[in-house]
């Protein structure tokens, strides 16, 4: 008699390696047969699992090259938690160490955005803040401080990661694309519940990590002034209310 | 040049873009509902009852119990196969 954990153990090593689990009962003359069919349903579904989350990388290296890639990656990386959603952020850099892809070297930063939107998908739901929120705020505009709802992830890449992601959604216009162009993406779901990727400045980047950090509004537009002095946030702040991305400094505590 | 005339002049801009997200904000908040009945499965915004827990959950299409955020207005003129769309949730 196994304990549990021990046969938890055993049968994942067997789905790793194949040998049969001690337990496991079948008719002898199927049972191997049997369990190859279990081990190739466990691939099969973690592949199109990470298939339908990094659908870009996919498009970008094509179906062969996407499940074999797919394939080491599980066999490296389990899962580690039933919910599946959790699953695939060692994926990026995966990839960049990956030498079959060296030739897409904005593979990985793809990939990560793509993370990113799983992740503001099914980030907290907390209520933005009311109009009569931000008119109170209007009346103190020097000292307003707002959260940033829990969607939104700020994202660098040393690629046009935004933009080839872009070109690769349906009724995408074909266009020029500079993989070497710098990008900073900000990611965040709107208030129609739909995730939404921004091409952001330098500028507009220091204001979001200002109000990341500290929420003061006045602190964080500040510091973007230091890197592009004619840096205004109006735009940006009525786009982040727009999409409910400004939330109370309370409810983040919650 | 000093700080504080900058920090005058960014903290007008801050009210006024301020004032206007307000302005926005007020009418946004009345121009989604949710609407029961009409999301495919997995296409659903967030999810209630048991067995279920938020977006992209539901297992069937046209769910009642499930809603999903259209336009305002646009919620009982959705037919689907099982019937209308439904502002409240539909008991099965």
């Amino acid at each position: 008699m196994h304990s549990h954990p021990d046969l938890i153990a055993a049968f994942r090593d067997g789905l790793a390696t194949g040998t049969l689990p001690p337990g496991a009962k079948a008719l002898p003359a199927e049972i191997d047969r049997r369990f190859a069919v279990y081990r190739n349903n466990v691939t099969h579904g973690l592949i199109e699992a990470l298939a339908t989350r990094f659908p870009v990388v996919k498009a970008l290296v094509g179906d062969d090259f996407f499940r074999a890639t797919a394939r080491l990656f599980i066999a490296q990386h389990k899962p580690t938690n039933p919910v599946l959603m959790l699953w695939g952020e060692d994926f990026p850099a995966f990839l960049r160490g990956f030498p079959p892809a060296a030739g897409l070297p904005y593979l990985a930063d793809v990939a990560r955005l793509e993370y990113a939107r799983g992740i503001a998908y099914h980030a907290a739901d907390p209520p933005p803040l009311t109009g009569e929120a931000l008119a109170r705020a209007a009346t103190g505009a020097d000292i307003a401080c707002v959260a940033l709802h829990p969607s939104v992830q700020l994202l660098r890449a040393r690629h046009a990661f935004v933009t080839i992601w872009a070109a690769h959604q349906p009724g995408a216009a074909p266009g020029e694309i500079n993989p070497l162009q710098e990008e900073i993406a900000l990611v965040l779901r709107n208030r129609l519940l739909d995730v939404e990727i921004w091409r952001l400045t330098r500028a507009e980047s220091l204001f979001i990590v200002g109000l990341g950090k500290t929420g003061h509004l006045l602190g964080a537009a500040g510091a973007a002034r230091v890197a592009d002095p004619r840096f205004d946030p109006t735009h940006l702040i009525l786009r982040l209310s727009a999409a409910g991305a400004l939330i109370s400094r309370e409810t983040t505590d919650v | 040049m000093t700080h504080m005339p900058t920090a005058l002049g960014l903290t007008a801009s801050l009210a006024a873009a301020l004032t206007a997200a307000a302005g926005a904000a007020q009418a946004d908040d009345m121009k989604m509902e949710k609407c029961y009945g009409v999301a495919l499965a997995g296409q659903n915004d967030c999810a209630a009852g048991a067995g279920t827990t938020c977006a992209g959950t539901s297992k069937v299409d046209y769910d009642g119990a499930h809603w999903k955020y259209v336009p305002a207005g646009t919620c009982v003129t959705m037919k689907t196969p099982t019937g209308m769309g439904s502002l409240e949730p539909i008991k099965s």
